[in-house]
Parts: C-alpha cells; structure tokens; sequence
C-alpha cells in the first residue's frame, strides 16, 4: 500500500535567509509524490520561513523558532524531527553540513538506514546515489517503512518561487543537550555561494601562495561573477578557507562552468565537479588528468594565461 | 578517560574502482586496501590525547569480515593500546546497524569519547558517527578541525559550509574528523613489530545482540555517465570565443 503521509523537508537557513539549496532539495522531496511541509527551525527565523512558504509545491512551513533552535544545533533538531516523525512518510534535507549532522539522528532515533546523497529519485522508495567518490552509482531500495534521505543538491534544479503557502508556528519543546554554541567564524562574501553558483573558478596547489590565490583567481572569478572555489591541496595550505574546496570530502558542485586553475584532477578533487556543465583546465602539463575531463584546455601557465583571459573577458563584455 | 576509536577498512584512496561487467557491484578482488584515511586522522588525535595525558587508552575498534584485523593492527601500530573486532561473515555493514554494535561497544568498556571519521571513502554515507551519538544520547561534534579536552568537556572547532564553528560539548560525546584536524603519523617499524603482541580481543554481533540484517537493497550499481575530454585551444581569446559560443558566458 502506497505511503500517503506528506514529506517533511528540513530547510538549511541563516535565520535570515534561506540557503538556496533548500530549494533544489524541494524538487527531489516533490519527486517523491507526496505533499511537502518545510520545517524551519531556528531562532529569530520568520524571515527565512516566509522565503520557504514562497516556494512552489510547498504546502506548508512549521517554524520553530526559539533560542533551543539557535544555530540549528543537531541535537534540538533532531530531537523536533523525532517528535514529528510519526506524521511524515519521508524526512529530507539538503546535503550541506546541517543536514549531515541531523538527519542520521534522527534515522538512528527512528531505527532507519538512511540514503546518503540521493542524486536520483528513481521510486518513491528507490534511490540512485554515488559511492567511491562518484566512481560508482548505486540503485538501492530502502526497505524502512519511513524514509530519510539527504539530497546531494547539485543534481537537482531549483524548484520557483510563486506560492504562498501557511506558515504554522510550532511550540514542541526539546530536551536541553550537552552541546552549546561557542562561536563561529562565516566569512561575509558578495560573491555567489559556492554550492548555487552559475559560474566557479577554483585553485590549486599551483597558486603556491595566499597572496597569488588572492591577486590571481579571486579577480578572475569577480570578472566572471563567479564562486571560488580551491582543492584540498590549495585549502591544506592555507591558500584558501577550508569551506572553498571541492570535492569528494568538500562541497559537490555542478556550475554551468567550472574553470580549473593549476588543479591537477585527481579523482578526490574531481568527484566534486565532474558533473558541470562546461570544464575549462588552465594546466601547464599537457597530460594532467583534469584535461580528460575537461571541455576546454589552456596548456601553460596561467601566471600568464589568467591575465590574458580576464583581458579577454573584459573586452567580450564591453 | 578512555578513548574508542573506530577504524575502517577500505579500498585504498589511489585505487580507481571498477564497476564490474554485471552491475553487482565495484570490483574488489585483490585491491589494495587501507585505513579510511579519516579513521586515521581519528586514531592520530586519539594519541595525541593520550600522550597530553588527557587520556588513559585508546582502543581501535573495526567491524568486517576477514582481514579486518589488518586494519585493527595499523591502529595499533600506530600507537592505539588494544583491538576490538567485530567479525562478521560479510562486508558492507549499514552504518546503522555499524552504530547499533558500536553502541553495544560502549556499554561495554565506558569511554569518554569517541573519535570516527566523518565519512567512510567507500560507501560516502557520512552517517555512523551521528547515529552513534544519537543512539547513547550524547552530544556530537562533526567535521572537526580542532579539539581541545577540557574538565568534563571537550571544545570542538568544526568545518561548517560558511566557515568555522566551535561547540563546548559535555563528556562523554562523539566526535567525526575532518581531513584538517592533524596529519597522521607513520608507524615506525619498532612500533609494527610491537603492535604484533597488542591484543585484539573477537566479538560477533550476536554476542552484542545485534542484527545485521541490511535495510537498504541494493538494486544495482553502474558506470557513472562518462566524460569525454574535450579540445586543447591555443589562446586565451580563443577560449573566450568557444564559452560564448557555448552560452555560458
Ligand atoms: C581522504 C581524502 C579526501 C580528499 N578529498 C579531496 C577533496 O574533497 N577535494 C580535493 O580537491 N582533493 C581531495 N583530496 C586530495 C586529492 O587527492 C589531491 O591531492 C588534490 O586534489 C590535489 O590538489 P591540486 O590539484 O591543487 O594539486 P596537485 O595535484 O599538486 O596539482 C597541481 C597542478 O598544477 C599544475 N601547475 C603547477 N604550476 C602551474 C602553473 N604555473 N600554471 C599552470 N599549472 C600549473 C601542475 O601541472 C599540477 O597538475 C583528498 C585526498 C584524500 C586522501
Ligand atoms: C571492502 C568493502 C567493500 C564494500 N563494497 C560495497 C559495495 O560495493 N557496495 C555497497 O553498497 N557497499 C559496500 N560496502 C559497504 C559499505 O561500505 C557500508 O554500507 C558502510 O559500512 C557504510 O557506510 P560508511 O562506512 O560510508 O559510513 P560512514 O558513516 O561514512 O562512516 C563513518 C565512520 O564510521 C566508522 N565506521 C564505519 N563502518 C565501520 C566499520 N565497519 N568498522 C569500524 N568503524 C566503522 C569509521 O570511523 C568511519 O570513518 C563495502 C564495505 C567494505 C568494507
């Protein structure tokens, strides 16, 4: 008998806004056949609920807002996510760092094996997700009568923005947890967020310094309008921030172009943007791996080809 | 205070994994095999605990079928006190049921904290550490780049996708590593050879009441779609010339 309980989809939020993710997490939970609430938890975070009530498809936003949800620490959010549970036929989030630290809490509370990264919705109950750094894809069926899944968001559009659905305020309280908010460092950008960006330019270990990433592949990517992006090797170094690097064990991206500055290709770094639209390589090895991926290759070194090619942009522009 | 550090075995991260032919699965006869590269950070920082004297032993633990130990012995020699291993008749245990036993695990010997990798590089699931936490009731830390034990508490500066976070989480929790938390060290021969005597003490899961049944089914696995390299271009304008043709200018 088919499931015919709604689908709760966490949102990933700043209180203030919602992160654009949450939107392409939507598509793969309306995939899923059934009604779709938001849940929003935080605290001061009306403002990122009524973002969610604006998306299409949503039939419902639960805000729980309330200093227990502040910085959406996974132990009062799962805990809500339990104590909804019950009512839902399916719990999803994005993929982004809230939505890994929850959601196994709440399966493992619940006694569910969840799926990892869902990057199709094959059935309401079959999935396809990547293992071995994407070098596989693996069809499962999750034979758990609830599912809970996390959406490697790169493989799904984002779904619009026209609706007005109600915003109900929720007054579950949650147990107090050992764990309480020190600090955080989020480095304030105008550019694009990395895991929504159109366009990334990434570094790598060939930048050899702070300074170079700095004076060569930031200006590149403003002229573009572009995220930037690193390898682990440029971020290990202390090129660029940890929360830039692509990849396996980094952010997965799929950007309408993706141009890869002095990064060699290796499989870590490309399980995180193989799947881009278009890939441009600026290697001064002929044979570096990434030109087997890539659209586009510039042999050389882009000391001297990224100045050239901003040139080139600027004047394409004009 | 003790220290439980789970390790896995995987398939070496230089390996390229091949599908096989039938699509049941990734091709693992005689592959080169490691210590998920996290789970060695997780041992790393477990040590350098112990040697702070802010621990008193570290015990590898790992869940598998055969073999399995290969990966409990580089623990120990890297430095890990003693060996737990689980030893079942299969690979590719779910992270649930991983959590279930490691559970069981902590009743049984009482550490203050746990230390796993964020994800396994297999499988990807990035889920076993916090089930675990969830399952004993304890507070968790993801995604660590920095860990600093204090009384009763331990502060965790933690990878978030804007940046850096810090928790203060009270004792005992669960923590995962991310890949900026230490470098590993080598285990030195003299430390090989010694880890040849450390003990590895063998449970089964029905010993720790577990059930091993799997809740996903796999259906099948298959060959990513492929890319094909594409063109070598001469000039910076050229490559201009090609991107807006391409519409992605
Ligand atoms: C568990 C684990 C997880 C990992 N996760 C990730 C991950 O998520 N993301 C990731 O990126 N990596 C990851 N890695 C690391 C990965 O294996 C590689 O080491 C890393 O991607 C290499 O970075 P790179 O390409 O910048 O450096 P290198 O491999 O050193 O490549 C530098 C490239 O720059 C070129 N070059 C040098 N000078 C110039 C110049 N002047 N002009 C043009 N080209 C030049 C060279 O030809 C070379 O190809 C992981 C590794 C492990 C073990
Ligand atoms: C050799 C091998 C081949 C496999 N091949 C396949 C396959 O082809 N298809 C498939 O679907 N599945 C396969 N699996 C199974 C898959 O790896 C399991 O589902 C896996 O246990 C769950 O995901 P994860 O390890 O990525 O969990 P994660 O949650 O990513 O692991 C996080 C951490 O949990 C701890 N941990 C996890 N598992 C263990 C363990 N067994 N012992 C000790 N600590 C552990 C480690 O500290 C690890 O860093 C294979 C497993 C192995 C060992």
């Amino acid at each position: 008998m088919a499931d015919t309980r709604p689908t709760l989809l966490l949102a990933d939020h700043d209180d203030a806004s919602l992160n654009p993710v949450t939107a392409r997490a939507l598509t793969a939970a309306l995939a899923l056949g059934a009604p779709v609430h938001v849940l929003v938890a935080g605290e001061n975070a009306r403002a990122a609920a009524e973002a969610a009530a604006k998306l299409d498809g949503v039939t419902e936003v639960l805000l729980a807002d309330g200093p227990a949800f502040a910085h959406r620490l996974a132990e009062p959010v799962a805990a809500l996510g339990v104590a909804l549970a019950p009512a839902y036929g399916a719990l999803i989030a994005p993929s982004t760092a809230f939505g890994k630290s929850v959601m196994p809490r709440i399966a493992a509370l619940i006694d569910v094996m969840q799926v990892s990264d869902v990057i199709a919705v094959v059935a309401p109950d079959t999935f396809d997700r990547p293992i071995y750094a994407g070098n596989a894809i693996q069809r499962v069926r999750a034979t758990d009568a609830t599912k809970v899944l996390t959406i490697r968001t790169a493989s799904f559009t984002a779904a619009g923005e026209g609706n007005a659905a109600p915003i109900r305020a929720l007054e579950d309280a949650v147990p107090a947890s050992g764990a309480s908010f020190l600090g955080e460092e989020i480095a304030a950008s105008a550019r694009p967020d990395l895991a929504a960006a159109r366009i990334i330019v990434s570094g790598g270990r060939a930048l050899g310094s702070a300074e170079n990433f700095h004076a060569i592949v930031e200006p590149l990517a403003d002229a573009l309008g572009a995220a930037v992006g690193a390898s682990r090797a440029a971020v290990d170094a202390g090129y660029a921030p940890n929360d830039w690097q692509v990849g396996q064990t980094g952010k997965v991206v799929a950007p309408d172009l993706y141009v890869a500055l002095g990064i060699s290709g290796a499989i870590q770094h490309l399980a995180g943007m193989k799947d881009s639209k278009v890939i441009v390589a600026i290697n001064k090895d002929e044979d570096a791996p990434i030109f087997q991926v890539a659209d586009y290759g510039l042999v050389g070194d882009l000391f001297e080809i990224v100045p050239q090619l901003q040139a080139e942009i600027a004047k394409a522009k004009a | 205070m003790k220290i439980l550090v789970p390790v896995k075995r995987v398939v070496d991260y230089n390996v390229k994994i091949r599908v096989k032919a039938d699509g049941s699965g990734v091709e693992l006869a005689n592959i080169k095999m490691s210590m998920n590269p996290f789970d060695e950070i997780a041992v790393e920082e477990a040590l350098r605990l112990r040697e702070a004297g802010k621990a008193s032993e570290v015990i590898a633990v790992s869940i598998g079928p055969v073999k399995t130990d290969e990966t409990i012995r580089t623990a120990l020699a890297m430095g890990a006190d003693r060996g737990i291993w689980v030893k079942t008749e299969e690979a590719g245990i779910e992270p649930l049921t991983v959590a279930k036993l490691l559970k069981a695990l902590v009743a049984a010997e009482g550490p203050s904290l746990v230390i796993l990798g964020k994800q396994a590089i297999d499988d990807d699931c990035n889920q076993t550490g916090q089930m675990l936490a969830a399952l004993l009731g304890w507070p968790q830390a993801t995604f660590a780049s920095k860990v600093v034990v204090g009384e009763g508490t331990v502060d965790v500066t933690r990878e978030i996708d804007g940046g850096l976070q810090t928790l203060r989480l009270a004792l005992p929790a669960v923590l995962t590593t991310d890949l900026r938390l230490n470098e590993p060290r080598y285990a030195s021969l003299p430390n090989i050879m010694k880890a040849k005597k450390k003990p590895i003490e063998e449970k089964s899961a029905a010993e720790l009441g577990v059930d091993l049944a799997p809740r996903l089914e796999i259906l099948s696995t298959s060959e990513p779609s492929g890319r094909t390299a594409g063109i070598k271009l001469a000039s910076a304008a050229e490559l201009v010339g090609h991107l807006k043709t391409a519409g992605v200018l």
